[in-house]
C-alpha cells in the first residue's frame, strides 16, 4: 500500500455515522452526492476546505451509531486519505475495510496531532509522521487477513480473487 | 478456559471445536439480512463479484422499512431495486408494504431468526436477536453482499462483558429502562467490540418484548452483540413463531469475561438518556428542571412491540396529551398494529389525540413522519439521540421507554406515569 499525506480535520469523542452522513442524504447511494454533505452536521466547513488526501482525525469511538455504508463512501468519497482515531465503533471499522477507506487507530497520534498539522501516514509500516510538529507515531498494523482484503482493494475483490 | 456462549455459537458455525476471543473465524450464515437503504448499496456490490445469484434464496430477508411506504421519488427507486432484486432470485423473505415491519421485529415474529443462529443484517441493530438467544450483529452493504454471495462471514471473536441481572423491575420500569441504565453506566463504547452477555435471576423476570428491547440497544454500548440465555418464554416464542429448529448454546462455567456487572432490576427506576449521547441518563427524579416537549414517538425496533403498545395505551387510557403536542405512535408490524386494533389500543392512542402511523423507520431517523424543527424537543422510545439524529442539529431528543414518553405526551414535560393522577 501506499502513502498518504494531507492536511488535518481534527475531531472529538463519538463522531456518529448520523453527523458523517445524516439520514436525510440517505435516500441516495451515489458517492458523489453523499460526498457533497458529509461531516455536514459537525461541521458545515468541512466540504468546502477538504482537498484530494486530507486526513481525518478524531478520538474514541469513530462512526459510532448506524451501520450504514454511506458514511465511509462518503469520506472517502470527499477525498480523504486516512482516518487515524484513537478508537473506531465497529461496524465503521469492517464498513472502511471493506470498501477500502484506510483508517487507523493510534491513541498517541489522536493525542499529537492538531486541525490543520500536516501528517502523512505510511500504510506499510504503520508510521504516522505529523510534518508540522515534526513528531511520529506509530499505529496499530492490521492482522494479515485485513491486510489482504486491504491489499486487495476491499472485499469485493478479495472474494473475486479468492 | 471455557467459552462464553457467544463464541460457543461462532464456533459451531465456523466447524471448530473451540474458539477465543481476538481469532478471526470465518462462519456460515443462517440468514442475511438488509433494508431499502443498505440493501441498493449491496446489490451493486454483489452485482461486481463473480458468483451466480445468491447463495441460498430461503436464508436472504429483504424488508423495506426505513423509509416505506416511500417517502420521495429516490426512495422509490431504491425501493424499486431492493424489489426487482428480490423477485430476480426470488428471494422467499421479501417483505412488501402490507406485510412488512420494521425488520427487527418483523424477523423474529416470522421465526426468521431462533435460538443458535448467526445472523448479520445491514442495520446497526440486527444485534436484537440476541434475545432469543442468537448470535447476531449489524454489518454494512458490502458484508451483506458477500454474506449474499458466499453465505459466509468472517468475523474477530469477541471478548465479552457479563450482566448479572437480578430482582424484579419495579412497576413503569421495562425493557428500556434497564438497557438506558447499563448504557449510562458503561458509557457508549463501553462494551466496544464486544459481546454484551445478560444472565441471572432476573431475566426471568424481562418478557420476551423486553428482551428486544435490551439485546436492540447493545449496539449502543458500543457492542458486538447482546444475548440472553434460552429459558422457556424464549423456548414458548420460539414455538409459537418459528418451525424452524433450535440449538440451545450455553456459557462454559469457565468462561472468561473481561468484566462483570450486577444490576438489581429492582432498584431500577424509570431512565432518560439526555441529549445528544445514549449514555447521558438519569433517572426521572434526578430531573430537577421542566423539560418542555414538542412531540413524543412511541415505536420502532427497540419499543414498538406489542408490549410497548400495552403500555403505552395504559397511560394514555381515559387521558388527553398536552394542547399543542404531536404525538406519533407506530406500531412496528401489520401483526402488532392488527393486535393493537384488536385490543383497542388504536382507539385509546386516537381518542387521546395521538396519531397512529403504519409501520415504518421513519421518524427515529429523521427520514420523515415526524421530523423535528429548529429548537424543537422530542420525548422517544427509539434508540440514538445524537446531533440533528431527527431532525434539525439544534433539536434535542431524549430517550425513553413507552410508559416515559406516553406520560410526557399528555403533561407537554419530561414525566414520568407515577406524575399522573391514578
Amino acid at each position: 500500500m501506499k502513502k498518504a499525506t494531507g492536511t488535518v480535520f481534527r475531531y472529538g469523542d463519538n463522531v456518529d455515522t448520523d453527523v458523517i452522513i445524516p439520514a436525510r442524504y440517505l435516500n441516495s447511494s451515489d458517492p458523489a452526492e453523499l460526498a457533497t454533505h458529509c461531516m455536514e452536521d459537525i461541521d458545515k466547513e468541512f466540504i468546502k476546505k477538504v482537498q484530494p488526501g486530507d486526513i481525518i482525525v478524531a478520538d474514541k469511538n469513530f462512526g459510532c451509531g448506524s451501520s450504514r455504508e454511506h458514511a465511509p463512501i462518503a469520506i472517502k468519497a470527499a477525498g480523504v486519505s486516512c482516518v487515524i482515531a484513537e478508537t473506531f465503533a465497529r461496524i465503521f471499522y469492517r464498513n472502511a475495510i471493506n470498501i477500502g477507506l484506510p483508517i487507523i487507530e493510534c491513541p498517541e497520534a489522536a493525542k499529537g496531532i492538531e486541525a490543520g498539522d500536516e501528517v502523512e501516514v505510511d500504510f506499510d509500516s504503520g508510521i504516522i509522521v505529523n510534518k508540522t510538529k515534526g513528531t511520529q507515531f506509530k499505529g496499530q498494523a492490521f492482522p494479515p487477513f485485513m491486510q489482504k482484503i486491504i491489499a486487495a482493494g476491499g472485499l469485493v475483490n478479495y472474494i473475486n480473487e479468492a | 478456559m471455557g467459552m462464553t456462549m457467544t463464541q460457543k455459537i461462532l464456533a459451531a458455525h465456523a466447524g471448530l471445536d473451540r474458539v477465543e476471543a481476538g481469532q478471526l473465524i470465518e462462519a456460515k450464515l443462517d440468514l442475511v439480512l438488509g433494508n431499502d437503504i443498505t440493501s441498493p448499496v449491496a446489490i451493486k456490490e454483489m452485482e461486481k463479484m463473480k458468483v451466480e445469484g445468491v447463495f441460498d434464496k430461503d436464508k436472504i430477508a429483504l424488508v423495506p422499512d426505513h423509509f416505506v411506504p416511500n417517502k420521495d421519488i429516490k426512495s422509490a427507486e431504491h425501493c424499486k431495486c431492493v424489489r426487482e432484486f428480490a423477485r430476480r432470485n426470488e428471494i422467499t423473505n421479501y417483505f412488501e408494504v402490507g406485510e412488512m415491519g420494521i425488520e427487527h421485529a418483523l424477523l423474529p415474529e416470522k421465526g426468521l431468526t431462533v435460538a443458535g443462529d448467526v445472523v448479520i443484517g445491514a442495520d446497526s441493530h440486527t444485534c436484537t436477536y440476541g434475545a432469543l438467544g442468537a448470535f447476531s450483529t449489524g454489518v454494512g452493504s458490502t458484508d451483506m453482499a458477500a454474506g449474499m454471495a458466499t453465505g459466509k462471514a468472517w468475523f474477530k471473536v469477541p471478548a465479552a462483558i457479563k450482566f448479572n441481572l437480578t430482582g424484579k423491575p419495579a412497576k413503569w420500569v421495562g425493557g428500556k429502562d434497564v438497557i438506558l441504565h447499563i448504557i449510562g453506566m458503561i458509557g457508549v463504547d463501553g462494551a466496544l467490540y464486544k459481546s454484551m452477555e445478560f444472565v441471572g435471576d432476573g431475566v426471568a423476570h424481562l418478557s420476551m418484548d423486553d428482551r428486544f428491547t435490551i439485546a436492540n440497544m447493545a449496539i449502543e454500548a458500543g457492542g458486538k452483540n447482546g444475548i440472553f440465555p434460552v429459558d422457556e418464554k424464549a423456548q414458548a416464542y420460539m414455538q409459537e413463531h418459528s418451525s424452524r429448529s433450535y440449538t440451545i448454546y450455553e456459557a462454559d462455567e469457565d468462561a472468561v469475561y473481561d468484566a462483570e456487572y450486577t444490576i438489581d432490576l429492582s432498584a431500577l427506576r424509570p431512565t432518560v438518556a439526555f441529549p445528544h449521547l445514549p449514555e447521558n441518563t438519569k433517572t426521572l427524579e434526578e430531573v430537577e428542571e421542566k423539560i418542555a416537549i414538542d412531540q413524543v414517538v412511541i415505536g420502532s425496533c427497540t419499543n414498538g412491540r406489542l408490549t410497548d403498545m400495552r403500555v403505552a395505551a395504559e397511560v394514555l387510557k381515559g387521558r388527553h396529551v398536552a394542547q399543542g403536542m404531536r404525538c406519533i405512535v407506530i406500531p412496528a408490524t401489520q401483526k402488532i398494529y392488527m393486535q393493537a386494533m384488536e385490543e383497542g389500543l388504536l382507539k385509546t392512542f386516537i381518542e387521546a389525540g395521538a396519531i397512529v402511523s403504519t409501520p415504518t423507520c421513519g421518524p427515529c431517523l429523521g427520514g420523515y413522519m415526524g421530523v423535528l424543527a429548529e429548537g424543537e424537543r422530542c420525548v422517544s422510545t427509539t434508540n440514538r439521540n445524537f446531533v440533528g439524529r431527527m431532525g434539525h442539529v439544534l433539536s434535542e431528543i431524549y430517550l425513553a421507554s413507552p410508559a416515559v414518553a406516553a406520560a410526557s405526551a399528555v403533561t407537554g414535560r419530561l414525566s414520568g406515569p407515577d406524575e399522573l393522577e391514578w
